[in-house]
């Protein structure tokens, strides 16, 4: 498990440990730690929280929260809800793929940036918006991505 | 904070709460709701702590939940006054504290009418407020959402105190079906009758549910409640479970807002040590506890048998209603499940009677309703207003109308699974029943305004794109019809549309919408529907020599 938080990890699932109908939570937790679920940490929880593995990967495969491969350091993420969309985050998300390479779900070689569409967060009021690691960039125009993508290693 | 053991207790430590505040003294209220915090409003309220700090306590500075306004983000209010900033910068803050304590109003950061300049100072003068009507979402500015003390000093947790003290289960429902609430979520199903289905069910345990998923895009109204007052809607849960005779509740919200799960954890806890939820609350005798889940991404984990699959652990996969959840829920168990803007309403009719409630709204829909009003408008925001407004007022009065000087060609409501009518129905009320005749139901809340420039065709396209992403894949009807759905109109927006395109739409919206098991397949076809009912020329248009043509 090298490159992963190991110990955060453990935590999470001794916290849960026997208690099988805490699955959702125990994998949200290791996603929000880890930003992926290898397929080992997936067999301690089954293990540990005394489910079958197959169970866990019904889980994890079903809800898009989690992500079954590595992620790259930065999560880039456009909003691509109505309002978005009618603000014209099309053209948004074209000028990210362009600056990154990557299409919606794929990540860098380098595991630098991970680039994500998805609807919808709320901020409606400021679409298009561009979202890095959480941090929301507000009324963005594709004039305006490089400079924002640039601030990040 | 000793655990309250009793209702004089309670009121006691109230009393304490609003002795130590000064009404007179300046409050500077930042906001930081979802839209405010995208443009840093932190930085802002960060400026204002440490600057007020220099004051030696003078003005008391305040983070809170959404204001509404969020066009003009990020937002100040000033108590006393209510005196309006708007699109404040850290580096207006010393201007802003200077003024506030010399009793004056920085004239550049207030409200100008964008066509004739005029200025608005108050709250209740500026044009996106002045013609709302403020029931829920109004004490956001008065209250950090960390603190339950500022809901404490508003009157909070009164209309708990209210039913355990004054009034049996049995007359808190009489009271809650008498206000004739009707669902905010969507389905407008009085929320009276679920509650009494639940309680009549013959199991013991029972549970009710707060539902805070919105996966509807453009609908952000639940979370700037439950992330600007969660106890307010706590509050309208524990009226709602002791009516019912629950034992446990669930809050069921989403996972990727950081500052919504901080709140709603925070405000668990800490009516959790003030004696509000957990064992013989207030010495009333009646025990509850609560907890909170997560939806993990997916749309239709919103869709209420699915939705408590997810609270079990399970994927969220909805399952045939011929026995309703509020029979067979959770484990089987017997439960209530209403949204967030449903349970908020709770304490006031409580608190204000069934009269008073029933004294707002049309005819058939009563009280208020929160919308989030965005897309093409000017003033977009979170706006609330009693049922029965004319979409005219939201659009216009209290919208600014279509941004860049553009005409209005359709309003939208309910997010991919509403619909869409012409700018010359604007005149409708907001109503329940009147909304969906038009083929343009509530839905949760989410308005959105479509300019000239609007492509209906590509608007259908985009929002079946968004469902075919969020089936469960569960039953066919809604797995493969979708698609098929999508496939001719993606076609038609390429300019590849063939003659038959349209017959072949119009058959499979019918078969998906009677044939799918949950609503989300039943009614994706239905902005397909509004389109083809109100904007069918558009079209026709695509279809090279056919239909278009006869």
């Amino acid at each position: 498990m090298s490159g992963n938080n190991i110990d955060g990890i453990i935590a999470i699932i001794e916290k849960y440990r026997g208690q099988p109908g805490s699955l959702i939570h125990a994998l949200v937790e290791i996603q929000h730690e880890n930003h992926w679920l290898p397929r080992e940490v997936m067999h301690q929880v089954a293990d540990a929280l005394e489910v079958p593995f197959a169970q866990v990967m019904q889980i994890a495969s079903f809800y898009k929260a989690f992500s079954l491969t590595p992620k790259g350091r930065h999560e880039v993420h456009v909003c691509t809800g109505m309002t978005c969309h009618l603000r014209g985050a099309a053209k948004l998300q074209a000028k990210v793929e362009e600056l990154t390479g990557l299409r919606d779900g794929e990540t860098d070689a380098e595991n630098k940036f991970t680039f994500e569409t998805g609807a919808c967060l709320g901020s409606c009021s400021i679409g298009p918006e561009l979202i890095v690691d959480g941090k929301h960039y507000g009324r963005m125009t594709p004039e305006k991505v490089e400079a924002v993508l640039k601030q990040y290693e | 904070m000793p655990k309250l053991q009793s209702v004089a207790e309670l009121e006691k430590y109230r009393a304490e709460i609003l002795a130590q505040r000064d009404p007179a003294k300046p409050c500077i209220a930042v906001c930081a709701g979802a839209a405010c915090d995208g443009m840093d409003s932190a930085a802002v309220a960060a400026a204002f702590v440490t600057e007020a700090g220099k004051l030696g306590g003078k003005i008391e500075v305040r983070t809170t939940g959404c204001h509404g306004y969020c066009e003009k983000g990020p937002n100040v209010v000033v108590t006393p006054g209510d005196i309006c900033y708007f699109e404040v910068q850290p580096a207006d803050v010393p201007e802003i504290l200077a003024a506030t304590l010399k009793g004056e109003v920085v004239e550049r950061l207030v409200y100008k009418d964008p066509n004739t300049g005029a200025k608005a100072v108050h709250m209740h003068e500026v044009p996106f407020y002045k013609h709302q009507t403020r029931l829920l979402i109004g004490d956001n500015p008065k209250i950090d959402p960390m603190r339950i003390d500022d809901y404490l000093a508003v009157g909070g947790y009164a209309a708990l105190v209210k039913a355990l003290t004054e009034m049996k289960p049995d007359q808190v429902l009489d009271e809650v079906k008498k206000a004739n609430l009707r669902g905010r979520g969507g389905g407008g199903f009085p929320a009276g009758s679920k509650w009494e289905t639940t309680k009549n069910a013959p199991e013991k345990t029972k549970y009710v549910i707060v539902n805070g998923h919105e996966g509807e895009s453009a609908a952000f109204m639940d979370r700037a409640m439950l992330t600007g007052n969660p106890h307010k809607i706590l509050e309208g849960l524990i009226i709602g479970a002791y009516a019912i005779g629950a034992q446990k509740g669930f809050m069921y919200t989403r996972h990727d807002m950081p500052l919504l799960e901080k709140h709603v954890r925070n405000a668990l806890a800490q009516a959790k040590e003030y004696g509000l939820l957990g064992q013989n609350i207030l010495g009333s005798g009646f025990d509850f506890e609560c907890e909170l889940h997560f939806d993990v991404g997916i749309f239709v984990s919103g869709e209420s048998s699915a939705l408590m699959r997810s609270i079990e652990g399970n994927p969220p996969e909805p399952r045939p209603k011929y026995i309703r959840t509020s029979v067979s829920g959770i484990w089987d168990k017997p439960s209530n499940l209403n949204n967030v803007e449903t349970w908020a309403n709770v304490p006031q009719i409580i608190t204000k009677g069934a009269e008073w409630f029933t004294s707002i709204g049309s005819e058939k829909s009563k009280g208020t309703k929160l919308i989030s009003l965005s897309g093409n408008v000017v003033n977009s925001g979170i706006v609330e207003v009693p049922m029965g407004t004319p979409l005219r007022t939201l659009v216009f009065d209290i919208g600014g109308g279509v941004r860049d000087g553009k005409t209005l060609k359709a309003i939208h409501f309910g997010g991919a699974m509403g619909g869409s009518i012409p700018a010359d129905l604007i005149d409708a009320p907001l109503d329940f029943d009147g909304m969906s005749k038009l083929g343009a139901p509530i839905g949760a809340g989410g308005l959105l305004l479509m300019d000239e420039d609007t492509d209906m065709v590509e608007i259908a396209r985009y929002l079946l794109d968004f469902l075919v992403n969020e089936s469960c894949g569960k039953c066919a009807p809604c797995r493969e019809g979708m698609p098929q759905m999508l496939h001719i109109l993606t076609n038609m927006t390429q300019g590849k549309g063939k003659p038959g395109d349209l017959e072949r739409l119009e058959d499979l919206a019918e078969v998906t919408g009677a044939a799918s098991l949950c609503a989300l397949g039943k009614t994706s076809p239905d902005p397909l529907k509004s389109m083809f009912r109100y904007f069918k020329p558009e079209y026709e248009a695509r279809i090279p020599g056919g239909s278009g043509d006869k």
